[in-house]
């Protein structure tokens, strides 16, 4: 049975000034669904993740998510509908405590009148052991691993139902990429949809069900994963002379 | 000089210098979550003891009329947004704050008699005519500059000050007051008089300052206000608006400002523009702690407050002068000391 569609990007145009980040650019994730975007720096895969937010003006297209359309999208408005973004530069709160940093991440939830924190907080920490370790520690004193890892931490605090992550493997040592992939992993299990954007598309493509190729601001390949790592132009400019693998 | 005399000054400069770390606190709270200077500051604490005055006077003070006229003109800028943008069903909770609000307020100082009730009731009555004035003129006038530089927002607080000094003018008159001490107690201590007035002002400032600290310490609204000062993208992110942040940093400015005023209000005559001169005061001290350390903001301002006073019992003329001087050889020491590093904007 095919799950409902949680985030309808169609036709989307974004542009910085006069210039263009982003032609026409449509895709769609489902609930229970990894979705990985691939490209070169520079192709505008932030952008992409910023307008679907409500950080970047759209130019033209629209953003559907929950099977509504909002005219204007203001990220207060798509958090509080249950989407929510790890960015590039994780944006934590330095000069706060690790555990802080995640209780406002359920800053929407409370104001709705949600009362579920202290559970959250606790499956978070039981996901990220390290985190309960380094609760009273302020954020700006972690380690690169430790910060993406709240980052993550934070963004589950807001029990999402769609999870946007911008390059979460960025700088980070392989055994760490591993451990976050693998919670994302769990994540899909639970029915939270996942958009990842990703450098390392030969992880994302293993992880992910579906993928596309974003190149200088337009899709230039979309499909399931497996058939994109068997894609002779993914291969030869994305997942290098190593294999298929 | 004795040590009485020395002991006398330092009551008085310990008095201002709580005022002065009331408003320093403000002012770096204002700047790091909305990154405005916020120089109307002073305004409020006039506003705040001018109200109080007009209650006591058993007159209508000047600022209901403030309140009307800036809920009038949010009014309508919200309907004019509104009908461009075709969004109606959001001006509902906008007019009836910022023209029930200020309705509710003149019936309540028209039909009800103020003079006539007990000091705590016309202190709660003039917070709540002055404080909401916070949030209405950053709905004004920074608002609609979320993204604007450092610079520009200075610009716009140079002229909300002077058109709010004008308003002081125009509402309460030119005549200064003064209102009856809160406590007439008063105690010798080592041979100095200690008036009930003054351990009402370094009580309550004291008591106010323990109160924020909890307030940003402990409540999910203080963490979301020092959120949005460290990182507003991030902020956002987790659906703290920074709209709203900044309009409750306004709420707690105008609120400190004008309970600061209410406090001085025994102890100086208030003028409609003698607020200016303290919270300028107020704004060395938060130099002093670099518009970000509200502990160093808050001994800045007793520093303040103690080289004024001395100063006025040396060099009476020049006390303002080196009370303003002191923000040299600090901008100098921090400059030495800190790395600069510039706006991103």
């Amino acid at each position: 049975m095919e799950q409902p569609v949680i985030l309808e990007v169609e036709d989307l145009s974004v542009g910085y000034g006069k210039v263009e980040a982003l032609h026409h650019v449509s895709l769609k994730v489902r609930a229970g669904e990894i979705v990985t975007v691939i490209g070169p720096n520079g192709a505008g895969k932030t952008t992409l993740l910023s307008a679907i937010m409500g950080l970047l003006p759209i130019g033209a297209g629209t953003v559907g998510f929950l099977g509504s359309t909002p005219r204007e999208i203001e990220v207060e408005r798509m958090v509080a509908m249950g989407m929510t973004l790890v960015p590039e530069k994780r944006e934590l709160f330095g000069e706060m405590s690790v555990e802080d940093n995640l209780q406002l991440g359920a800053f929407m939830r409370r104001r709705l009148g949600h009362r579920d924190e202290a559970a959250t907080m606790g499956e978070v920490y039981s996901i990220f052991p390290r985190l309960k370790e380094r609760r009273d520690q302020l954020a700006g004193t972690l380690s690169g691993g430790e910060r993406q890892m709240l980052a993550v931490g934070r963004a589950l605090m807001a029990k999402p139902k769609l999870l946007m992550l911008d390059e979460p493997s960025l700088g980070l040592a392989p055994l760490i990429v591993r451990e976050i992939f693998h919670v994302l992993a769990r994540l899909r299990k639970s029915g939270v949809a996942i958009l990842l954007v990703e450098q390392n598309a030969r992880a994302a493509l293993q992880l992910a069900d579906c993928g596309y190729v974003l190149e200088t601001g337009e899709i230039a390949l979309a499909g399931p994963s497996s058939e994109l790592r068997d894609n002779p132009r993914v291969v030869e400019s994305y997942l290098g002379f190593g294999g298929k693998h | 000089m004795d040590l009485q005399i020395a002991l006398l000054l330092s009551q008085d400069g310990i008095v201002n210098g709580a005022i002065y770390a009331l408003l320093a606190l403000a002012l770096v709270l204002v700047f790091a979550v909305t990154r405005v200077i916020f120089i109307p500051q002073g305004e409020f604490v006039a506003f705040g003891a001018l109200t109080l005055a007009g209650f006591q006077a058993g007159k209508v003070p000047g600022t209901l009329w403030l309140l009307i006229g800036l809920g009038a003109a949010i009014a309508i800028v919200e309907v004019v947004i509104a009908m461009r943008s075709g969004a109606l069903r959001r001006l509902t909770s906008a007019l009836g704050w910022n023209l029930g609000y200020p309705a509710v307020a003149a019936a309540v100082v028209f039909l009800g008699e103020p003079v006539s009730w007990p000091l705590f009731v016309q202190v709660v009555l003039a917070l709540a005519m002055v404080v909401p004035l916070g949030p209405m003129v950053y709905r004004l006038a920074y608002q609609p500059l979320l993204s604007a530089s450092v610079l520009v927002l200075l610009i716009v607080s140079v002229a909300v000050h002077l058109t709010l000094v004008g308003l002081g003018l125009l509402f309460f008159g030119a005549e200064g007051s003064r209102t009856p001490a809160f406590s007439e107690a008063s105690f010798e201590i080592g041979g100095v008089v200690v008036t009930g007035q003054t351990l009402w002002v370094v009580g309550a400032s004291a008591v106010l300052i323990v109160v924020l600290y909890l307030f940003f310490e402990r409540s999910l609204w203080g963490k979301a206000l020092r959120a949005t000062a460290i990182n507003r993208t991030g902020a956002r992110l987790m659906g703290i608006s920074s709209t709203q942040a900044g309009k409750l940093s306004f709420v707690l400015a105008a609120a400190i400002g004008a309970l600061s005023g209410i406090l001085i209000a025994p102890i100086t005559t208030v003028y409609y523009d003698t607020g200016f001169l303290i919270g300028l005061k107020g704004f060395v001290a938060a130099i002093v702690g670099g518009l970000a350390s509200y502990p160093i903001a808050a001994a800045g301002a007793i520093l303040v407050g103690l080289l004024e006073s001395f100063s006025s019992f040396w060099a009476s003329a020049f006390k303002e002068v080196i009370v303003f001087t002191l923000i040299i050889p600090v901008l100098v020491w921090r400059s030495l000391t800190t790395r600069h590093v510039e706006e991103e904007e």
